[in-house]
């Protein structure tokens, strides 16, 4: 999901930045409230930022003969809400685009769109309905992880078919191309990001389960609840 | 018991979708999908001349590799550090806190 520097003609990439400052913005605003109401939050933020440093570092093979990697948004997005998760997000493209020549500063906006803001409200809008279903927290959270995943590679073809129509078959002749290239390669990954959210919030289920009451992810036990 | 079952059929199920495309799928590249969607563009539009290079390059395919093994490393480091200390806090919460030493 990363365009590459410089490969967006500057009106789009201006653009996207334009698009995407507010969220980020709101998101650091959102990271700062947390850490100064709740500071036992620090942990759970701290996890969900390394939680999408670490998958957005890792290439894995797909079936369709090509690689790409998982963003791990939907995490923090389930945790902190979606806005938190703008400014994380945006701190990893960053890292990447200054240090490893993946993404680029010039595509940042765009690249913070699909995969710090985009991904986290889609999966956080999976999250809901899941759970809203009657599904259980687990279902929710594969979903949540899933969808956040496959979100972010959607719109980065978009994006790129919005830039670069095709000469005879435009933007939709685009989209298919782009689509052919991200999406389809990107369904196993997102299915294993959602097993991997599903091992983690087994884990946090048990250990942090003070603080998922708090963050509403878990409803109040009454049997271990103080008298 | 049942728990860790659930927890090792998850990690198997995580591992074998990511190795059964390696190990079936013949001698194909794994080429990124960043870089196909770079050389979809230079193909539809070989006029396009991208208007800005990155401020830093890894000199050597090493070096780059080496530095997104940096970027897993210290993603996993903290993860590891949080998980464990909530496991920590849980444990020590159990165990009744010893009785005081009389000295």
């Amino acid at each position: 999901m990363h365009i590459a520097e410089g490969f967006l003609p500057a009106p789009h990439a201006l653009g996207w930045t334009l698009v995407a400052a507010p969220f980020v913005v709101h998101g650091a605003r959102c990271v700062v409230k947390e850490v100064r109401e709740h500071p036992e939050s620090t942990l759970l933020l701290g996890a969900a930022g390394a939680f999408t440093f670490v998958l957005s570092a890792i290439k894995l093979p797909s079936v369709t003969g090509s690689s790409s990697h998982p963003t791990g948004t939907g995490l923090g997005a389930v945790l902190f809400r979606p806005p938190v998760m703008a400014l994380l997000g945006t701190i990893v493209l960053l890292f990447q685009a200054l240090l490893l020549a993946h993404g680029g500063l010039t595509t940042l906006g765009a690249n913070a769109f699909s995969m710090a803001v985009v991904g986290p409200w889609v999966g956080y809008g999976a999250y809901r309905l899941v759970k809203r279903c009657g599904g259980g927290l687990l279902p929710a959270v594969f979903g949540a992880m899933a969808l956040s995943d496959l979100a972010t590679y959607v719109t980065t073809a978009l994006q790129l078919a919005l830039a670069f129509p095709d000469a005879e078959s435009g933007f939709l002749g685009a989209a298919a191309k782009f689509l052919g290239v991200f999406a389809v390669t990107q369904v196993p990954l997102a299915i294993g990001e959602g097993l991997l959210g599903v091992l983690l919030f087994r884990v946090l289920t048990v250990n942090a389960r003070p603080e998922l009451v708090r963050l509403g992810v878990l409803r109040p036990d009454p049997e271990r609840a103080e008298p | 018991m049942r728990r860790h079952l659930v927890t090792v059929l998850l990690v198997l199920a995580v591992v074998a979708l990511f190795a059964v495309p390696l190990l079936a799928g013949g001698d194909s590249e794994y080429a990124g999908t960043d870089s196909q969607a770079t050389e979809l563009i230079e193909e539809s539009r070989p006029d396009y001349q991208p208007w800005f290079e990155s401020v830093f390059s890894p000199g050597s395919s090493e070096v780059e590799s080496g530095l997104f093994a940096l970027q897993a490393g210290v993603g996993g480091v903290v993860l590891g550090y949080v998980l464990g200390r909530l496991r920590g806090r849980r444990l020590a919460e159990r165990t009744p806190a010893p009785p005081p030493v009389e000295t």
